[in-house]
């Protein structure tokens, strides 16, 4: 008999399982090693808690035998905010906590995408800009390398950058929306298409184009630029070499504030995981406290060391 | 890998002579393609050939770095997580609601029934156009000539593309509305034009200066 599961889901058996809990385990060690502490929350949360996280909506919702409606978590960084603000309501910051666990995520149909997927990540809370983002980007490259992978790269961008370009150029409203939709969707010929529209400075569709070393920061107007220098000057030098500055640089989560980097191995087309700063998600948990942290995706991970 | 250090995906059919063209300036040698009308994959200058409204998803999975492929194709698979780097220009056409000549059959069943029947081989480009005009309507998807579909009595209109009106005006269709225009547009896989940035930015750079 076939029995099916339900798309974007998939079972596990011994051979893989044997080499995924090898990439989990050098992942661990690293986090371990650098004073994370490992945490487990419930898969299921309240959709209203979730929410405070302004990311994208949970796919799966049910109700419990109160009327309560309960979703699957998305990510961890939520949940670990929760955890923050609820069990170390008075702790010492910084706190740090890593994690190895499920979220789950709508998918777009037939594009091998997973509606349940393992991630293995960190969260530094209490600790700004630039020493925090520098400690995760370093735990991010150790623990790669501890799983093995020789030839990534860390791409690092700033979440400011051209909203600060467009606060500059006094760009509100509906047309501010237009213009960040086009970043976001990573459409250039519409952003240069808007900018010529609005008749703004020809930089702010320029910028975002950008990539390479530390000297196309000096193109960054306002402090963003000087606090991903500031962090980059605070890294080992190894991991240093593996970061591509990239200004155009956006991720799809609500909550990021400043710096934010993607993790990157030749030949798999997508990110392996990444991360940044959401400096303001605590103060919606009531606990205003800056942070920054990451996810790596363990399967990502595992395709890319198997190539 | 080609000489420009990037495989490159090309759509087969109409935009495909333009984009050969556009590779030769590039340096790219292309003359095998040319002759070669079955062969897909040539390793040697990085071009894999497909069909049009595959090449987005090449490039999404990074199984091509970059390729070209019309602003119609990018605009039905919208969300697609790839960079869209320039508009190259050629492979001008418009993406049109037609019906057939005469009183518009289209308005009529829209008055009398409600709902208009549209028949397209884009279906979230129609539905997101009639939606926004406020308009119901019943989405068609058919894969062939779609000119086919008002003719037969299928369906009351069509959404399609248009480059010069020759095959609708051969089936006895007229354009109502113009609903977008589309050339050819390059794109890039994300992480590719991270970790390729500078193969990248040299063919953006010799095609804007032309």
């Amino acid at each position: 008999m076939i029995h099916p599961i339900p798309s974007g889901t998939r079972d596990v058996l011994p051979d893989e399982m044997r080499e995924l809990r090898a990439v989990e385990s050098a992942l661990r060690g690293v986090f371990d090693a650098a004073g994370y502490g490992e945490v487990a929350t419930p898969a299921l949360e309240f959709e209203s808690v979730l929410a405070r996280g302004d990311t994208m909506p949970p796919a799966y919702r049910v109700l419990d035998d109160h009327g309560n409606v309960l979703a699957l978590r998305t990510d961890m960084t939520v949940p670990i905010a929760r955890v923050a603000a609820t069990r170390y309501a008075t702790a010492e910051p910084p706190l740090r906590f890593c994690y190895v666990a499920n979220a789950y995520r709508q998918v777009r149909p037939h594009r091998g995408e997973m509606r349940e997927f393992l991630q293995a990540g960190v969260e530094l809370i209490g600790s700004p800009a630039p020493e925090g983002t520098a400690e995760v980007l370093d735990v991010a490259a150790r623990a790669l390398e501890a799983a093995g992978l020789r030839d990534f790269r860390i791409g690092l961008g700033s979440a400011s950058i051209v909203p600060s370009l467009l606060d500059q150029a006094g760009v509100e409203g509906e047309d501010r929306d237009r213009v960040l939709h086009e970043l976001v969707t990573r459409d250039f010929v519409g952003l240069d298409r808007e900018v010529r529209r609005l008749g703004l400075d020809e930089r702010i569709a320029r910028i975002p184009l950008l990539r390479g070393g530390p000297e196309i920061l000096d193109e960054v107007p306002g402090d963003a630029g000087g606090r991903l220098r500031a962090a980059i000057e605070l890294l080992d030098a190894s991991v240093r070499d593996r970061i591509i500055l990239d200004l155009g640089l956006a991720r799809k989560l609500g909550y990021y504030t400043g710096a934010i980097f993607e993790l990157y191995a030749p030949g798999i087309g997508h990110p392996l995981g990444g991360g940044g700063r959401y400096d303001e998600l605590l103060g919606r948990f009531g606990r205003p406290l800056p942070a920054v942290g990451f996810a790596i995706s363990v399967d990502r991970l595992h395709e890319a060391l198997a190539l | 890998m080609s000489p420009l250090g990037l495989t490159i995906a090309v759509p087969r059919g109409a935009l495909m002579p333009g984009t050969l063209d556009l590779l030769d300036r590039l340096g790219v040698d292309t003359s095998e393609v040319r002759a070669n009308d079955r062969k897909l994959l040539f390793e040697s200058v990085g071009i894999v050939t497909m069909r049009p409204s595959d090449v987005p998803t090449y490039v999404e999975a990074g199984a091509a770095d970059i390729g070209i492929c019309g602003k119609d194709v990018l605009m039905e698979q919208a969300g697609r997580d790839v960079y869209e780097l320039l508009d190259l220009g050629f492979g001008g056409c418009m993406m049109v609601l037609a019906s057939r000549e005469g009183p518009d059959p289209a308005a009529e069943a829209l008055r009398r029934l409600g709902v208009m029947r549209v028949a397209t081989k884009y279906p979230r480009i129609a539905a997101r156009y009639l939606e926004d005009t406020g308009r119901q309507a019943e989405i068609v998807e058919v894969k062939g000539s779609v000119e086919l579909a008002p003719l037969t009595g299928l369906v009351e209109a069509i959404v399609d593309l248009t480059a010069t009106g020759t095959t609708l005006r051969e089936n006895g269709l007229v354009i109502r509305e113009e609903i977008a225009s589309s050339t050819a547009r390059l794109i890039a896989n994300p992480v590719s034009h991270k970790l390729k940035a500078r193969e990248i930015d040299a063919v953006l750079e010799r095609l804007r200066a032309g």
